[in-house]
């Protein structure tokens, strides 16, 4: 079947919906409590950052079904095409819960129940893509969950108890349903809306999509919505055409070398975690992104191209040497990621440009890697400043320094002078003390909200010794205060 | 009465909580004309409005009609009293937020774009945002109130040890996860229904009918749950519910108000933030020998309810503590940010952690453990034996039931208080980058409302033929759990299931006059009011069913399989049946007024709380001193709760309560710029906390020996405020870290909200 004007095809609670003359900037929160008067699911913020607007949503993936957890708030209609959403509705009633809701009624995990749908969805799609879950990855899964009244606790008890409730449906039963349902909402070709003064373009290959932004050099490329959401529900802006790159199967591969990773740019932050070849440092970073909802939407090219000084994949992938790769039409351009970033609010791409794929080099055996968040708040926060150190260390030497931040100038930036310093000393004490004072001529932070010029600075100086003595093993990277990677509660 | 008390029961509203279909005030079904109003607000923090030119928001899209000072028909106020919050802005604006005008449009998103189009032309006046610059300026509510015993100085200048020192405490962001919405239909002759989000529907009810200039008879409020209250819908819901009321009057349609989660953060208030000064004086042992502190507290642009929350900072400057010879000073300062407003605790936390830090000076000075500085200070316990040995607050008060000795050993005991600190100065010898810390801390909070006349309270139950039974009450449902254990208390009067009982939405129709669900009175005044009218019908029944049987009033008892009459068993219908059909009223309703309370607010002296809550908790954090971030490794909790009327539900607002007080003192900054303008005003920005950062080793329990020594409904103890200073341990054990990582440099000198920047500037580390 393929994709008529005007029209979204999706699965909702396992009916097929085909849904017409919307705006396609509608939320999928709005349609669901507002054209649908399915009022469950909830909104406390607009912005992706409370999860009270959780639903499970389930995509075609080869070899079965995906499940992701998203926030409805965040996410345009349009962009639900081919895929299932499922809400706090249609997963159980009040004779027969879920095993994730029985859990919930039997630990307390409600007071004043309003974050309650949106963490139920969170268990729900945790449900159906696990076997179990221990207490710190359950903090972690619910990250993305603000609750103001339980203090949490007999909500981690729900999510670590729910699944020694098997449901009454087998779980094949269910997701080979979904599955079929899936089948029926399929369609090819470029979704097109025209609404008002406004258009929506959803290609499904690349080469649709290529042609597409190099006829419409100023449409808004959407991928995640994990930004562009925001720019909607929060700073009223009206787009006028859109070019989603959610279908297009091209950019979600990921392909390993021996001497790379290859990222798609539509690639979520979620599925690149998944890489086991991926740097351990990465891995634990990304795990500081958002929360599992941003996480499972969000993609890596959608946080490089928004040019953010505070995004957390830059840092790190620049330290790391990563290049990236931007096409228009038949034409590719192929950039040091750190060349991308020209200054605030300015990179290096020319309209009708779409960033492709990024290229991550492995780091060799002898490479010394440490990846720093620094935030108000471990979990689901923008960074004060994100440190990245990579360094080259032979015979006792640094033969290479790659050191970027983010949050310490108006781009993501290497921090030259720290590297010049450093290349060519002893990796010790004095070669560090010295690369410190450099920090200065690299970097002039900003104070705001999330912290003053002189704690940046101080705080990027500090990490720098921090790396060291963990690179020397003179204190263990375990004892970083990331959760889940301590082991001193009660050590008494 | 068998049963249905003192029991784990689940809330009333679990199942529809995790099912999707409890129904909140956006979840009502609005008729299809709904309108949907959104504030214009100010965007400059003291100005004079020059012009405001509507023009082009009347023109927009969708709008409908525009709303000013000059369309209300009443009062153009949405005070809770003292008639100077505007509902709009009229010639002056006092904050950045201020509401100025309303437009109600045919869709929300039509109403937020049109708000856009107003142009405001402002001429600026001075604007004091913090503290500093208020107290500087001199600029107050109203003279600064003292409390004063004895003479602080003087026992100042003869204590052999003194300490002294100024630290700040911020400020809170309910984020209630329900923002504030409110939703008017307009009806017959002028009159008004409103359903909103609120803990004081009788407030919202006057607002109205004072705005609109009707009587408060022709408004009806309801309230069925809300998505979280925490003081942050006690007045603040005032002003969305008059607008929507006002706009309901001259359009004539059903018209809703939704604050966006920004908005909400930028218009309403928040928990008071303090500047603390203080002068100790203490014996080699840590004895307190006299105190005199200033509080100066930021009540923003009004006066909202910041008299009794100041009131109530300086009654529990004490703490669990007894000081001989003390001096307060409250200075209530008015700003041009957000009139600060009810936040769970209600002036308490502020006044009692600045107590706190205080006791951990006087130990550091000492080099005494600070739990044994405290424990030389508690208030004699309620069974000393010499009654005029109790202890007297400062506002005097004796404190008749204390029992925080026994409290705190049984927590020392339990959470290894003592061993625990030992071994942590031996790991943090030998940790050169992390330093972990512990702290014990007491609470003591006095319940009751401080105005004593707000103490009352009224319920409505009645029994249907088939023996059903629908309760309503005065009392609001905020996550708590009180409609829950209200239940329980009716359900033991008639010992039936509480799942038999109907639970109600609260309405002013119903039970008139009510105060607002605050200070943690819910279950005391709306449990004992709903019991009271139970009983009323209990002894109704009884009474007919002696006549009729000719069985002594002794020898009728309700018990869970039925009513028993002699030797004969009847169901609660056959009873109520028999009861109608001998035309006996089968509905009653019960009222409750708190005994023993008086308070004289002139003089701060009196008896102002009925009793006292007490708990305590040990919190170990670890500080890593690089970066100044900071984990709780450890919490340990004792409360107590009385005889609980419910445990699991009790238990859960001791967890919230810690993570919340815990949330408040480390991770929530609020960040203003210099104009005034809150610069976190989302959760992107405002950080409450999450999952992890709950501690993952967590024990919390209910002191078993808890028992209320007044005669509360079934001897509980109110639990919805007092648990949230379980959470100052988490500050002063960061204090602890940061004084055995720098053990030469004094006392630390650290302002909540606890951030890893700020801590890292305590540790001298930038
Ligand atoms: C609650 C929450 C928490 C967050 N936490 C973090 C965090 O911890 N760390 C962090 O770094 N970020 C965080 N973010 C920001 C956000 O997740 C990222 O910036 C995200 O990667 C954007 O990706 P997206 O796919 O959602 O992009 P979108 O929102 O779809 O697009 C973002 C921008 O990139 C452009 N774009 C996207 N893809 C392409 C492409 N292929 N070619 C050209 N242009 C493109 C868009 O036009 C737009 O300008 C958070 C966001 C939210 C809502
Ligand atoms: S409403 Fe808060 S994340 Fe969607
Ligand atoms: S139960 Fe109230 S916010 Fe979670």
């Amino acid at each position: 079947m393929s994709a008529e004007l005007n029209s979204v095809c999706f699965n909702l609670n396992g009916e097929k919906v085909i849904v017409r003359d919307v705006a396609p900037t509608t939320t999928l929160l709005d349609y669901l409590r507002d054209v649908r008067s399915l009022t469950g699911t909830k909104e406390g913020c607009a912005e992706g950052d409370c999860g009270a607007c959780t639903v499970t949503l389930a995509s075609p993936a080869s070899g079965g079904v995906i499940h992701r957890a998203v926030n409805a708030c965040i996410q345009f209609l349009p962009m639900l095409e081919g895929q299932a959403i499922t809400t706090v509705e249609a997963i159980g009633t009040s004779g027969k819960l879920h095993p994730c809701q029985q859990a919930m009624v039997d630990h307390h995990g409600s007071q004043c129940g309003f974050c309650t749908p949106g963490i139920v969805m969170s268990l729900h799609t945790a449900y159906l893509s696990r076997a179990d879950i221990s207490r710190s990855e359950a903090a972690d899964l619910l990250a993305g969950n603000l609750c103001r009244c339980t203090g949490y606790g007999p909500i981690i008890d729900s999510a670590c108890s729910m699944f020694s409730v098997r449901s009454t449906v087998a779980l094949e039963t269910v997701i080979a349903e979904e599955a079929r349902a899936l089948e029926s909402v399929q369609r090819t070709g470029c979704l097109v809306i025209r609404h008002g003064l406004q258009q929506f373009f959803s290609p499904d290959s690349l080469d649709d999509l290529l042609t597409l932004a190099d006829r419409h050099p100023h449409a808004v490329i959407l991928a995640g919505a994990t930004d562009v959401g925001l720019w909607v529900t929060k700073q009223k802006r009206v787009l006028d055409t859109i070019i989603c790159l959610g279908r297009v199967a091209e950019l979600k591969v990921i392909s390993v070398s021996d001497f790379a990773i290859d990222v798609g740019a539509g690639v979520t932050y979620d599925q690149l975690m998944q890489v086991p070849e991926l740097p351990d440092e990465l891995t634990r970073l990304m795990r500081r992104i958002g929360g599992q909802q941003v996480r499972q939407a969000g993609t890596i090219g959608g946080n490089i191209a928004n040019g953010s000084p505070i995004g957390d994949m830059p840092p790190a992938l620049i330290a790391l040497g990563a290049r990236i790769t931007l096409a228009s039409g038949h034409d590719r351009r192929d950039m040091a990621l750190e060349d991308f970033f020209q200054s605030y609010g300015k990179q290096d791409r020319r309209p009708g440009d779409v960033l492709v794929s990024i290229s991550i080099p492995r780091p060799a055996s002898g490479d010394h890697l440490g990846f720093y968040k620094i935030s108000k708040r471990f979990d689901q926060d923008i960074s004060t400043l994100c440190g990245c150190f990579a360094l080259t260390i032979t015979d006792g030497k640094i033969t290479s320094a790659r050191i970027a931040f983010g949050g310490m100038a108006g781009i993501p930036k290497r921090a030259s002078h720290v590297e010049a310093v450093l290349t060519g000393l002893e990796w010790s004490e004095d070669s560090v003390r010295k690369a410190q004072s450099a920090f200065g001529d690299d970097f002039q932070p900003l104070t705001d909200l999330r912290g003053s010029a002189g704690y940046r600075l101080g705080v990027a100086q500090n990490l720098l010794w921090r790396f060291y003595l963990e690179s020397t093993g003179q204190i263990a990277p375990t004892d970083r205060l990331e959760l889940g990677q301590l082991n001193l509660a009660g050590a008494s | 009465m068998t049963g249905a008390v003192h029991k784990s029961l689940v809330h009333e509203s679990a199942t529809k909580h995790v099912t999707g279909s409890a129904s909140y005030t956006d979840d009502i079904r609005a008729p299809a004309d709904v309108l949907h109003l959104q504030l214009g607000m100010s965007s400059h923090a003291h100005a004079r409005i020059v012009n405001m030119d509507l023009s082009a928001v009347r023109a927009a899209p969708g709008v409908v009609c525009v709303l000013t000072a000059k369309d209300v028909p009443g009062r153009n106020d949405v005070s809770p009293w003292a008639g100077d919050d505007p509902l709009f802005a009229d010639g002056l604006v006092q904050y950045i937020g201020q509401s100025l005008f309303a437009v109600a449009a045919t869709s929300r998103q039509a109403a937020r774009s049109a708000v856009d189009l107003a142009k405001i032309e402002y001429d600026d006046l001075p604007a004091l945002i913090t503290i500093d610059q208020a107290m500087a300026a001199e600029s107050f509510l109203e003279a600064p109130n003292v409390l004063a015993r004895g003479d602080a100085r003087v026992a100042l200048d003869t204590s052999p040890h003194t300490c002294s020192g100024r630290f700040y405490i911020g400020g809170q962001e309910h984020f209630y996860l329900e923002g504030q919405v409110a939703m008017a239909l307009p009806g017959e002759d002028g009159a008004m229904t409103v359903f909103c989000s609120s803990q004081h529907p009788s407030e919202i009810q006057h607002t109205i009918a004072h705005v609109l200039h009707i009587p408060f008879a022709m408004v009806n409020v309801e309230v069925r749950r809300m998505g979280g209250g925490f003081g942050g819908k006690e007045t603040h819901g005032n002003l969305p519910a008059a607008a929507v009321a006002l706009a309901a009057r001259v359009t004539g349609r059903a018209v809703k108000c939704r604050y966006d989660r920004d908005d909400d953060m930028m218009i309403t208030g928040k928990r008071h933030d303090f500047r603390i000064d203080y002068e100790i004086g203490f014996d080699d042992r840590g004895k307190i020998l006299g105190l005199v502190v200033d509080q100066a507290v930021r009540c923003g642009m009004s006066f909202d309810l910041s008299q009794a929350i100041a009131d109530r900072a300086m009654l529990h400057a004490d703490n669990c503590y007894v000081v001989p010879d003390i001096l307060i000073t409250s200075y209530r300062c008015r700003t041009h940010t957000q009139s600060a407003t009810a936040f769970r605790g209600f002036g308490g936390p502020q006044g009692m952690l600045a107590m706190e830090r205080m006791i951990d000076a006087i130990a550091r000075s000492l080099n005494l453990d600070p739990l044994d500085v405290r424990e030389a200070n508690f208030y004699p316990a309620k069974d000393t034996p010499d009654r005029n040995q109790l202890g007297v607050t400062p506002y005097g008060m004796v404190v008749e039931d204390c029992i925080i000795q026994d409290l705190v050993g049984t927590l020392v005991a339990s959470s290894d208080y003592r061993s625990r600190r030992a071994e942590i100065a031996r790991w943090n010898s030998a940790s050169p980058v992390l330093k972990r810390g512990i702290s014990l801390s007491p609470v003591k909070f006095g319940i009751s409302f401080t105005k004593t006349e707000f103490n009352q309270a009224g319920a409505l139950v009645h029994i249907y033929t088939d023996g059903s039974i629908h309760l309503n009450h005065g009392g609001t449902e905020m996550g708590q759990g009180l409609f829950t254990k209200v239940a329980q208390v009716v359900a033991d009067v008639f010992a039936v299931d509480p799942a038999v009982i109907a639970i109600t939405p609260t309405h002013t129709a119903k039970v008139p006059n009510t105060s607002a669900t605050a200070a943690s009175s819910g279950s005391d005044l709306n449990g004992k009011a709903a019991q009271n009218a139970a009983l009323t019908i209990r002894a109704r029944l009884i009474n007919h069913l002696s006549q009729r049987y000719g069985v002594s009033p002794a020898d009728i008892r309700f018990r869970p399989d039925g009513v028993h009459v002699g030797l004969e068993v009847f169901s609660l219908a056959q009873v109520a049946a028999s009861a109608y059909a001998a035309r006996i009223s089968l509905s009653s309703t019960g009222f409750y007024a708190t005994p023993k309370i008086q308070w004289d607010r002139t003089i701060k002296q009196g008896r102002p709380f009925f009793y006292f809550a007490y708990g305590a908790a040990v919190s170990e954090v670890v500080i890593d001193t690089l970066t100044g971030e900071h984990r709780i490794l450890r919490a340990d909790i004792l409360h107590d709760a009385g005889r609980s009327l419910n445990p699991a539900l009790d238990l859960g607002q001791i967890e919230g309560g810690y993570v919340q007080g815990a949330g408040w003192l480390t991770t929530e900054e609020l960040v203003y710029d210099q104009k005034g303008k809150l610069l976190t005003h989302a959760p992107s920005t405002y950080k409450i906390p999450t999952c992890g950062d709950r501690p993952q080793d967590m024990r919390i329990a209910l002191y078993a020996r808890g028992e209320n020594i007044e005669e509360t409904i079934h001897r509980s103890k109110a639990v919805g405020e007092p648990p949230l200073m379980l959470g100052h341990s988490v500050l002063l054990a960061l204090i602890d870290a940061i004084a055995q990582a720098n053990p030469d440099q004094g006392e630390p000198q650290l302002d909540a909200p606890a951030t890893p920047e700020r801590v890292l500037r305590a540790l001298g580390g930038f």
